[in-house]
């Protein structure tokens, strides 16, 4: 891959993707690569995103389920545009 | 069948007991807290000697008295470790500590403060420890297959990147050196949570696999929901975890258990500090998922190497076994790389495979068996922390 990805994400199934370059703005036209297979796509990210943390990849819903590693990682508990910063604001577990 | 990684061998030291040992350490162990300074003033007067204090030892009974035996003595028979001195405040337990190492076949001397006090008992025990270094010293490494290691895993200060990059890296290398005959660990208890599912289906069989699941089980109706106040998400994920990026403990446990790779399962359940009596392969120890802890349980459970996926840099370290750090986080590889072994941030450039990686990680292995110094032990990270079940008497 001759540019390097700024967001990966695990399988196809996922709705969040983790930012893997430091200090991404908001607007950046991202290279998003899935790492099951190297398969890419663009999304534009919503606002400034740390390393490391997440992005949704499509609008998420108050009570939908964040999918990551192609499982179940926790409620979403505030509504988050396609392309929007995914973290303890806006998603908890359901374990305790 | 053979592999290319079916013919690696390492320079290490066979002990008494067959075991393969990595590094040559002469410990000067203290049975209980008030055996310290004689420890310290003995590993002070002879150099080429190691103390290792700790916080307990007194007035536990029951089952958290028989886990402070078990750490004690597994570690006095970890093979990293040439020869001890045990010392103890009274000859009883100190006894039984010391006899329990000797089961190995390896030299071990035993002192007892009561009736001689610091001085004399500093006095007969640096003797003692002196001899040792001697001997010890003279030991020579010898052609060792890499299958004879004993190699652990736990990571820690973990972000979104060790799920992508550092525990794979570590998983790559067990599904192929297990094969090779290697023994394996893994734990962190309370951390698999969110992952359950999954690490059950990972076991051998079905009833290591329910056994598993009721060890797990018991952990959270006893001590997670036991002693719960508001919820853990102040713990687990730590402060320094969502930091990096982990949301929840299901996050944080799916990418833990990308340690033990896409083929490996485990053959057994182990408690904590317990040596492997099941043969070659993987096992699951009940540990915490504290790093000092956990990697001190392992130890003691005979581990000669740990590997140790970090994304927001843990920095710790293990009095005996060298602890490899690992991480695909390039923030830590620019602001903490005194503290990394292998840089596996290439995979997040995709400029590196989790093959690549787990070579490297392999490669790395070999090099600290033949003596090579981990960043840990060259910073001096020595830390031992015994876990503890409950209240003393």
């Amino acid at each position: 891959m001759s540019e390097i990805p700024h967001l990966l994400v695990h399988e196809h199934d996922d709705n969040v993707g983790v930012v893997v370059v430091e200090g991404l703005t908001a607007g950046t036209d991202m290279l998003c690569c899935i790492t099951h297979d190297n398969s890419t796509f663009r999304l534009t990210s919503g606002s400034d995103v740390p390393i490391g943390h997440k992005i949704a990849l499509q609008d998420l819903k108050e009570g939908d389920t964040a999918t990551k590693y192609g499982e179940d990682i926790g409620k979403i508990i505030a509504d988050i545009p396609k392309g929007g910063h995914v973290h303890t604001h806006n998603c908890k577990t359901k374990r305790w | 069948m053979a592999s290319k990684y079916s013919n690696m061998t390492v320079k290490a030291f066979r002990r008494e007991n067959g075991r393969v040992g990595v590094r040559n350490h002469v410990v000067i162990l203290p049975v209980d807290d008030i055996s310290n300074a004689a420890c310290e003033a003995v590993a002070n007067n002879v150099k080429g000697t190691m103390a290792i204090p700790h916080a307990y030892g007194r007035l536990q009974f029951g089952e958290d008295l028989e886990l402070h035996f078990r750490t004690m003595i597994g570690t006095g028979a970890n093979p990293n470790v040439a020869a001890v001195v045990v010392i103890g405040i009274e000859p009883g337990w100190t006894k039984r500590i010391a006899d329990g190492i000797r089961a190995t076949g390896k030299p071990v001397a035993e002192f007892s403060i009561e009736q001689n006090g610091d001085f004399e008992t500093i006095r007969a025990a640096s003797w003692a420890a002196k001899e040792f270094v001697h001997m010890t010293s003279e030991y020579q490494r010898e052609e060792c297959s890499i299958s004879e290691l004993w190699v652990s895993t736990k990571c820690g200060e973990s972000d979104t990147t060790t799920g992508l990059g550092s525990c794979p890296t570590v998983g790559n290398m067990y599904d192929k050196l297990l094969p090779e005959g290697i023994t394996g660990f893994f734990g962190e208890t309370s951390e698999i949570t969110g992952a359950e599912h999954i690490c059950q289906k990972r076991a051998i069989n079905e009833e290591v696999g329910e056994r598993w699941y009721k060890m797990w089980k018991a952990y959270q109706d006893d001590v997670i929901f036991a002693h719960q106040t508001d919820d853990l998400s102040d713990s687990q994920p730590t402060k320094g975890n969502i930091e990096g990026g982990l949301t929840t403990i299901e996050e944080k446990a799916l990418g833990n258990l990308e340690k033990i790779g896409r083929t490996s399962q485990y053959i057994d359940i182990l408690e904590p500090a317990e040596a492997p009596q099941s043969g070659n392969g993987l096992y699951f120890m009940d540990s915490s998922s504290a790093a000092a802890e956990c990697v001190t349980l392992m130890a003691a459970g005979g581990a000669v190497i740990h590997t140790f996926p970090t994304g927001q840099g843990n920095v710790v370290g293990n009095p005996i076994v060298p602890v490899i750090k690992i991480t695909a986080n390039p923030r830590t590889v620019r602001t903490m790389s005194e503290h990394v072994d292998v840089d596996v941030s290439g995979i997040l450039r995709r400029e590196m495979t989790i093959d690549e990686a787990g070579d490297e990680l392999i490669d790395m292995i070999c090099r600290t068996a033949n003596g090579r110094n981990t960043a840990a032990e060259a910073l001096g990270h020595r830390e031992f922390s015994m876990t503890k079940l409950y209240r003393s008497a």
